[in-house]
């Protein structure tokens, strides 16, 4: 209910929501300037876990920045690990094996389920239903046992190198992918759909609430299920392929009333999506090495170098600007939740404080990607 | 689309540019080549084209994205020690249709790094720019509010220059 | 004089005895209850069963610092907490476990126990605004508004139970309804009242939840956006004293359910009534609270006073008057 706010000056208030608080994914600090209940105001203040991961990029060699990767999106590792071996082969020229190439697109989709799920529960407390909580850290559980076996981290996970992966799967992962596949598929029409996405309280909570338009997307640059639930048909692995996607058939889900229910939605379909990715992908597992060639000291050839992946927050980017020498001159990450984030300033203007809050949740913010 | 743009963005340089980049220009090595619009490799590079404009022209070649349709996915600075320049990248893509990305590079002095902005036709700016400034240092002409995002507001120091020691 | 002198303390020690199990053990029924719903054990370390985990944790919340913060409203701020039990245990005094158990049965004891239930809403406005914080005088503003709407259609579903029933005494209340539970106030089928009852039954037990700041109705406490609300900067028995006040007015709410719509101490089948008929009944109704908070999200402030003001207050009101109209025809 977003209505606009008539200001009278000696009537508002200055409410901190701040760095340390339950419902801010992380340590983030909205100050939000208040009349009454509504929000006239709001402005997030970043910067409390900052580590400038971009200068220890500039300091370190280039594979020693993969434990880097996986500390700033923590929830979806993979996929940051991913993006950087993507920008460094391309940018060296190394050659990455195809069976390295289907374990990559796996395990970031086993990933990318972990992720939503955990969003999924996190966002179900924001808004008061705590048992949510504990059916999807049940599942996320499994993954994190499935990716343990083969990776050795349970959260950060620095899997791939240049060239492929390090350590390759068994059967008795791939056994328990699929049996986990079949578990979840039975529990989510009753445990997530039935109980929680049909439930009156929570579609009253969340339908029509923090509206973002296609428009102020591509303004400020909001990519993934932000974008995909204002009617924006972009997904990275479908308009910019990399890896092995194009040989899998998948659909991106997406949705144009650009509420809250609807990236709620995007990301629930959205899981459906990368089981569906993984059972195809462990059909068609080819044999093989997991690891290409690739020299010691990598000193690719100077020039600039872009790439990007698809996480499960939006599109991630490595902008690289090699001087032929062995570490990277400088490296940017476009991370995906800073862009998305920059939005909430304007579409909180005139909410309700519990429904801005609400609209946090579904913008689905993991608060160290934003600072790196 | 990759036409279209390039036509677009050739009417901001009388002067014909070389036709293609040549390796590793830009670095210590190689000389910087003059402004213009070529097109990149884009399996190797990821951009389909490269833009070197002046500085003052950062503002229209914006608009002239913005009228195309693409999105400002990140600015990012660069420090050439040694040519003593800032390098300020920004990066533009199109959010579905046919897709194309474009590198846009503007060199400024080191000693006084003053670019306008253009966060009054991208607002995802904004952000971008205040990390860019905090950062390197470089000055945002007419910037709704450049003050430091990630660092704390009182520190007086710019981390990702070349020449900063802890 | 002297037998119901000694009464009177019997009274008073078992009221307050059984006041303070019920608020203590209510925590550990709570948490084995939300455990189990989530698909864990809750606490099973403190005892057998986890039964001594509320004793552990009065202990430790005996054994902090009341910590007063710089800048609260000194007196107030000590006093809010325990204005927040006073209702609760009082309350327990007209409240009839069975027909000759009841420490005074009073014949305006209905009206007595919703006087008391402003009592406990004012302490909530004062513990919020004494303490000085913003997030305290939000969730303290959030909270009477709540209260004050979900008293009204309480009231209203109360006074058909009244017309029907024919006193505000609650003894005589439940006297009405003995013999099986067709004769209960739910059902009630003669003269045609059980088209009415039902929706009464309902109201009030929604009216109970909101008024017990249960979820789905938690917004004076909602933890995740106020961080604990009006009770943000309490610590020690000042928290202690809130979360027990809250427990017992839900054990009061569910006494009053019970009393009002169920038939008091009635047996179902009309066979042995007596206290323990009682207490099954308020601890049935006590799990569904539990059963409700667990499952559901929470509204928005809003949403819930529309449902308050245009929705269950009309249909209270009509329902009243359907009642009045049925009583004046048979």
């Amino acid at each position: 209910m977003t209505v606009p706010v008539h200001l009278r000056q000696d009537e508002t208030f200055v409410l901190n929501l701040g760095p340390q608080h339950p419902a801010t994914h992380g340590v983030l600090r909205v100050k939000l300037t208040m009349d009454g209940e509504y929000v006239v105001k709001a402005e997030p203040v970043l910067g409390y876990i900052h580590r400038m991961h971009e200068k220890m990029a500039e300091e370190g060699t280039f594979v020693q920045f993969f434990p880097n990767t996986a500390r700033m999106d923590y929830l979806h590792a993979l996929a940051f690990n991913h993006g950087w071996a993507l920008v460094v082969e391309k940018a060296a020229g190394i050659e990455v094996p195809e069976r390295a190439e289907y374990i990559r697109v796996i395990t970031v989709e086993l990933n990318r389920i972990a992720s939503h799920l955990l969003w999924w529960a996190a966002f179900l407390l924001d808004l008061g239903g705590f048992t949510p909580l504990l059916y999807a850290f049940d599942d996320r559980e499994k993954i994190i046992d499935l990716l343990e076996r083969i990776t050795g981290s349970r959260l950060t996970y620095s899997y791939m190198r240049f060239g492929g992966v390090y350590n390759d799967i068994d059967d008795e992962f791939i056994a328990g992918t699929r049996d986990f596949i079949k578990r979840l598929r039975g529990r989510m029409p009753r445990l997530y759909h039935d109980l929680v996405t049909h439930n009156i309280i929570l579609i009253k909570r969340i339908k029509d609430i923090g509206l973002v338009s296609a428009e102020q997307c591509r303004r400020y640059g909001a990519t993934g299920p932000v974008a995909r639930g204002s009617g924006i048909n972009y997904d990275i692995r479908k308009n910019e392929p990399y890896s092995v996607y194009p040989e899998f058939d998948f659909e991106v889900p997406v949705f144009n009333e650009g509420d809250s229910m609807a990236r709620y939605m995007v990301r629930m379909h959205e899981m459906e999506q990368s089981m569906r990715i993984i059972e195809q992908a462990l059909d068609k597992l080819p044999g093989g090495p997991v690891m290409g060639k690739a020299p010691k000291v990598l000193k690719p050839e100077a020039g600039y170098y872009y790439s990007a992946v698809e996480t499960a927050r939006g599109s991630l980017g490595h902008r690289l600007v090699c001087d032929g020498g062995k570490n990277p001159y400088k490296l940017k990450l476009r991370s995906p939740t800073f862009c998305n984030l920059s939005l909430f300033g304007e579409v909180a203007e005139g909410m309700l404080l519990a429904d801005a809050l609400a609209f946090m949740g579904s913008l689905d913010l993991v608060i160290p990607e934003i600072d790196r | 689309m990759l036409e279209k743009t390039l036509v677009a963005l050739v009417e901001l340089f009388p002067e014909p540019a070389s036709a293609a980049a040549p390796a590793g220009e830009g670095t210590q090595e190689a000389p910087l080549r003059e402004a213009g619009v070529v097109a990149t490799g884009f399996a190797k590079h990821g951009s389909h084209l490269d833009v070197l404009c002046r500085p003052d022209q950062v503002v229209a070649v914006a608009q002239i994205m913005d009228r195309e349709g693409y999105f400002l996915e990140a600015i990012s600075g660069v420090d050439w020690l040694d040519m003593q320049q800032f390098e300020i990248l920004y990066d533009y893509n199109r959010l579905g249709g046919e897709h194309c990305r474009v590198l846009v590079r503007t060199r400024v002095p080191r000693r006084e790094p003053v670019v306008p902005t253009v966060s009054h036709v991208f607002p995802a700016a904004d952000w971008h720019e205040r990390e860019t400034f905090d950062f390197y240092g470089v000055q945002f002409q007419d910037h709704p509010n450049l003050i430091r995002i990630l660092l704390p507001e009182d520190a007086d120091f710019h981390p990702l220059r070349k020449d900063f020691k802890p | 004089m002297e037998t119901s002198m000694w009464r009177a303390l019997l009274y008073l020690v078992g009221i307050m005895a059984f006041a303070g199990v019920n608020a203590a053990w209510l925590g550990w029924c709570e948490r084995k209850g939300a455990a189990r719903i989530q698909r864990r054990i809750g606490p099973c370390e403190a005892g057998f069963a986890g039964l001594m985990q509320p004793l552990a944790d009065g202990l430790k919340l005996m054994s902090k610092q009341l910590l007063v913060p710089q800048g609260v409203d000194g007196i107030i701020f000590r006093v809010a907490p325990v204005l927040a039990m006073i209702p609760a245990i009082t309350s327990m005094a007209v409240i009839p476990f069975s027909e000759n158990i009841g420490a005074r049965a009073m014949e305006l004891s209905v009206l007595l126990l919703f006087a008391l239930a402003s009592i406990g809403m004012i302490a909530i406005l004062l513990g919020g605004w004494a303490s000085g914080n913003k997030y305290a005088i939000i969730s303290a503003a959030r909270g009477v508004s709540q209260n004050l709407a979900y008293e009204i259609p309480m009231l209203l579903t109360v006074i058909t139970v009244v017309l029907i029933s024919g006193s505000m005494n609650l003894r005589e209340i439940a006297l009405t309804q003995q013999g099986g539970f067709w004769h209960w106030n739910i059902f009630r089928l003669e003269n045609g009242h059980f088209l009415t009852m039902w929706i009464s039954f309902i109201i009030f037990f929604i009216c109970s939840v909101a008024e017990t700041n249960r979820a789905p109705f938690d917004m004076a406490e909602a933890e995740s956006e106020l961080v604990a609300g009006f009770m943000t900067e309490y610590g020690s028995m000042g928290f202690g004293l809130f979360m027990m006040g809250e427990y017992l007015n839900i054990v009061v709410g569910a006494c009053l359910t019970a009393t009002l719509f169920l038939g008091g101490w009635d047996c179902p089948f009309g066979l042995t009534p007596g206290v323990w008929w009682f207490l099954i009944k308020i601890y049935i109704l006590i799990f569904t609270f539990i059963w409700i908070r667990w499952t559901y999200p929470r509204t928005q402030i809003y949403r819930l006073l529309n449902l308050s003001w245009k929705i269950l207050i009309p249909f209270s009101l009509a329902n009243l008057l359907v009642t009045a109209a049925l009583i004046k025809v048979f």
